[in-house]
């Protein structure tokens, strides 16, 4: 570790003059820059900009739900909203957020690198990116998509009136540009990393950053392949997954979720990482278990390839592999529960602090826990063959994807907002922030299980009366998450203006990334860092009212 | 049961629906436990080592144990291992019919169910079944996958297009239980949704008689004749195709040597996909019915095959009505 001490407030003056942001101010120097920290932040607004179009649909949908007839818009437009909310959350936000913007800024400086093994494939990746969502949003100019974010067959092949091939067009070129992000990780963390910091030194962010990468490698050739046979089959009429065509109905949902699955876990591992940086520095204390938890990354990545068809159990696959997978889906249950525990662990005896990125942390760990019990029971055959397509699903990944993923990002981008920018946010309009969003979630999410049991299924923008009771408690709920997720949009754009210099290391945490200069120069470290020791160990750090 | 009934529970309507409550229950009970345990902990370490004003420096160090990080890797997969079986069992138990089950042929399109009773009545998004007799709905669907879901029974099945799938349930209350399309099929999803009537076997048996049109395997005759399957499929000795009376239920052997059970599967791809499994002993000469003959076309057959008893196939000569219409009227409104 670079032996330098933490920054004292009046060591600012002697930052170097030029960070990454002021290199320079033209455009261009934007838009061609291979400056990882640059296309971190070039990823972070159109990224930003997906979630709050994603939300919005969705908003229109569940203030359309307040009452049993849908009191907003019709069928159509219903369906086209959470088609545009799902393709939207889970390709160009959920699956790219973390590693993106967090992963890009992050890895390097964590292991000590200049950069990315490849910065201009990075700079290539976000144009993939930007072209895909270019892509899919005209798609959804052009009249929309209907077919929900799972593209079902034969439906989507043969029965949609709407943009079908332009959407799925889109989410596989956005698909490759995960796939360069995920090589470029993996060769980064491979070569680049400084001198002395060995395996077992790398903070667990960089492992779940590192497990993430392989499952871009493996899965996105099989979403690209699978969104591609759909586009044939729609325009050339190749009989594929449509009968009436001589094709087999069940390939498409096999080939869908052996992609989709594991991208559950794409999106899930980086809060995971996150949330295991975060915990440590604000409870003072070293990670539990560190191995166990880096491991269980892994375990989470290889066991995640194999229990696709946990999505299929009444779908008419033969029961005999519902067995098979049903099983393999309890296994892939326990390194998620290791974690949990060794989240818990860790605060045994530490001297815990709650910032906002601790209260969001804290908050991931819940309601992570919370969504992870209720996949539990749709592992589980007996009880998935009634909750099925219900609200108990979407329930259960909201739980997962939103109270895990989006607390996980939102505890990441407090923690090193002050890294990114130099400066520090509201610290009362942070803490109250993190509270609405963990309040407003539960509101919305928790009564959804209860219609989800009583057998409201999804995707359904009318409903029988007795469902409304709940709905609008959902309704309700949700209103606070949307004011939740304004809320940094406010304090956080504030704090470039307003916000008082930040200093090297705020938070008195351990990481390589807090030795250097807040915003970091762009060569990242004034001279190459030499670690020497594991990450999190908090007692051998000062604390933060230690003079 | 009463535990169940006050909370946030749906009726229970069927054998299957009370099963899958209790292990429901379990679960709830079990992730329930521990959940609470997670947050307890949560709650007490964040409140009983926050940090305090006055308190210098860091805390030392734990160490991890690792007796208790293999303790909580290998707990829990005991607790999945009661779950998985317990859910298997349920599972396994809603799919595989008794014997005595009567068959309810099941049709789904967009966006709408249609059932056909053995006894010769259809209805559309309402399906009538006697209390106490178990049921086994046989589905498919005309267009895209819909989903069969009875809350109140929890059950639910998909129903896939060019394929067989089915699922049973025996119901324990009269009474009115809603129906729903759960996969999603379209603009109009949410308007698939029907009534199961669950009623009295008397007043059941009443209701199946206000039917006039005849058995479904009076009808499958029709639609034999219809299609012309006799001018091969004769009763006559030596005839072009196989003998179809006794037909189902036994044992077909093929022309590559294989063996296959003549049931609902097998009828149905020998009717779509002839040339799929060849009769041992006889020429690929039948043409595919594929996109003329519907899918409740089908169902009538197969009801109709069912009745035929050894030596009752029609022989060539019995005069059938002349056609009405040529060529067949094609009913897939796709
Ligand atoms: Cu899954
Ligand atoms: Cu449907």
């Amino acid at each position: 570790m670079n032996e330098q001490t933490p920054a004292q407030p009046m060591a600012l003056l002697n930052e170097p003059a030029t960070n990454y942001l002021d290199a320079s101010y033209s455009v261009v120097s934007w838009l061609f820059t291979t400056d990882h920290k640059r296309i971190a932040i070039l990823y972070l607004i159109p990224v930003t900009l997906m979630f709050f179009i994603g939300g919005l649909a969705i908003s229109l949908d569940r203030l359309n739900l307040m009452t049993p007839d849908g009191m907003l818009v019709d069928a159509d437009t219903y369906n086209k909203l959470f088609t545009i909310h799902g393709v939207i959350m889970v390709f160009f936000f959920l699956v790219p957020v973390i590693p993106t913007v967090l992963g890009n800024f992050f890895l390097p400086l964590m292991i000590g690198a200049k950069d990315l093994a490849f910065p201009r494939i990075n700079l290539l990746s976000w144009y993939l990116y930007m072209i895909g969502a270019a892509w899919t949003s005209a798609a959804v100019l052009a009249g929309g998509v209907d077919t929900g974010w799972t593209f079902y067959t034969p439906y989507s092949s043969m029965s949609s009136h709407y943009n079908v091939v332009l959407t799925m067009m889109g989410v596989v070129i956005a698909g490759f540009s995960s796939l360069l992000t995920g090589l470029n990780f993996i060769v980064t963390v491979h070569w680049l990393r400084a001198p002395g910091m060995n395996w077992f030194r790398l903070p667990i962010f960089v492992w779940t950053m590192y497990a993430t990468s392989f499952i871009f490698l493996l899965a996105v050739p099989v979403l690209a392949m699978s969104l591609i046979l759909v586009i044939l089959e729609r325009i050339l009429q190749i009989g594929i997954f449509d009968p009436a065509l001589g094709g087999d109905p069940l390939l498409f949902q096999h080939l869908f979720w052996f992609y989709s699955h594991p991208a559950v876990y794409i999106m899930i591992l980086p809060g995971m990482g996150v949330v295991s940086e975060v915990i440590p520095c604000f409870a003072r204390k070293q990670l539990y278990g560190y191995k166990f938890v880096a491991f269980s990354s892994f375990g989470i990545a290889c066991l995640g390839f194999f229990v696709w068809a946990h999505h299929m159990f009444v779908a008419g696959i033969s029961l005999y592999a519902a067995l098979i997978f049903s099983s393999l889906s309890f296994m892939v249950a326990v390194p998620s529960a290791i974690k949990v525990f060794n989240w818990t662990a860790t605060l045994y005896k530490s001297s815990i602090t709650f910032e906002a990125p601790m209260l969001f942390a804290l908050g991931f760990v819940a309601l992570f826990t919370f969504g992870g019990m209720a996949g539990l029971f749709l592992a589980t055959l007996g009880v998935d063959m009634h909750v099925h397509d219900t609200y108990f699903v979407i329930a259960h990944f909201h739980f997962i994807m939103v109270g895990g993923m989006v607390l996980g990002y939102m505890a990441g981008l407090h923690y090193w907002w002050p890294k990114m920018t130099g400066r520090l946010y509201s610290d009362w309009w942070s803490r109250i922030t993190a509270m609405v969003i963990f309040i407003g979630f539960f509101l919305t999410f928790l009564p959804q299980f209860v219609l989800g049991y009583n057998g409201m299924p999804r995707r359904y923008h009318m409903y029988a009366p007795e469902f409304q009771v709940w709905n609008v408690m959902s309704t309700a709920g949700a209103s606070i998450l949307g004011v939740g997720y304004v809320l940094p949009l406010v304090y956080l754009l504030g704090s470039l203006r307003y916000g008082k210099p930040a200093g090297r290391n705020p938070w008195h945490a351990t990481g390589l990334e807090w030795q250097t200069p807040s915003p970091p120069p762009t060569e990242n470290f004034e001279e190459s860092p030499v670690v020497v020791r594991a990450p999190y160990q908090y007692h051998l750090e000062k604390a933060q009212n230690e003079p | 049961m009463t535990i169940a009934d006050i909370a946030l529970f749906p009726p229970r309507a069927s054998t299957t629906a009370s099963q899958v409550d209790m292990l429901f229950l379990f679960l709830l009970t079990v992730c329930g436990a521990v959940t609470l345990l997670v947050a307890v902990l949560l709650v007490y370490f964040a409140i009983r080592y926050r940090r305090r004003s006055g308190e210098v420096g860091n805390p030392p160090k734990t160490d991890a144990s690792d007796a208790l990080e293999w303790f909580w890797t290998l707990t829990p997969l005991l607790f999945f291992a009661g779950m998985f079986i317990w859910g298997a069992k349920v599972y396994f138990g809603a799919y595989r019919p008794p014997d005595d089950a009567a068959t309810i042929y099941v049709v789904g399109k967009q966006w709408m169910w249609k059932f056909q009773h053995p006894e010769g009545q259809r209805e559309i998004d309402s399906l009538h079944v006697p209390l106490g007799r178990p049921i086994r709905l046989l589905m498919t669907s005309e267009d895209v996958i819909h989903s069969l879901f009875i809350p109140d029974f929890r059950i639910h099945m998909d129903l896939l297009p060019g394929r067989y799938t089915s699922v049973w349930f025996k119901p324990t209350r009269v009474g009115m239980y809603r129906l729903f399309c759960s996969q999603y099929c379209g603009t109009n999803h949410a308007g698939m949704t029907g009534v199961v009537v669950v009623m009295e076997p008397a007043d059941y048996q009443k209701w199946l008689h206000e039917s006039a049109e005849g058995s479904m395997a009076l009808q499958g005759r029709k639609v034999f004749l219809k299609y012309r399957c006799i001018s091969c499929h004769s009763g006559d000795a030596g005839g072009r195709a196989p003998t179809l009376g006794g037909l189902f239920g036994n044992i077909v052997v093929l022309n590559d040597g294989r063996t296959v059970k003549a049931d609902e599967y097998y009828i149905r791809e020998s009717i779509v996909y002839p040339s799929a499994k060849i009769v041992a002993g006889y020429e690929n000469i039948m043409p595919t019915y594929q996109g003329q003959v519907s899918e409740e076309e089908i169902f009538q057959l197969i009801a109709y095959l069912q009745s035929l008893k050894p030596g009752e196939t029609p022989s060539r000569v019995e005069s059938f009505p002349p056609p009405t219409t040529t060529p067949p009227i094609n009913t897939k409104d796709r």
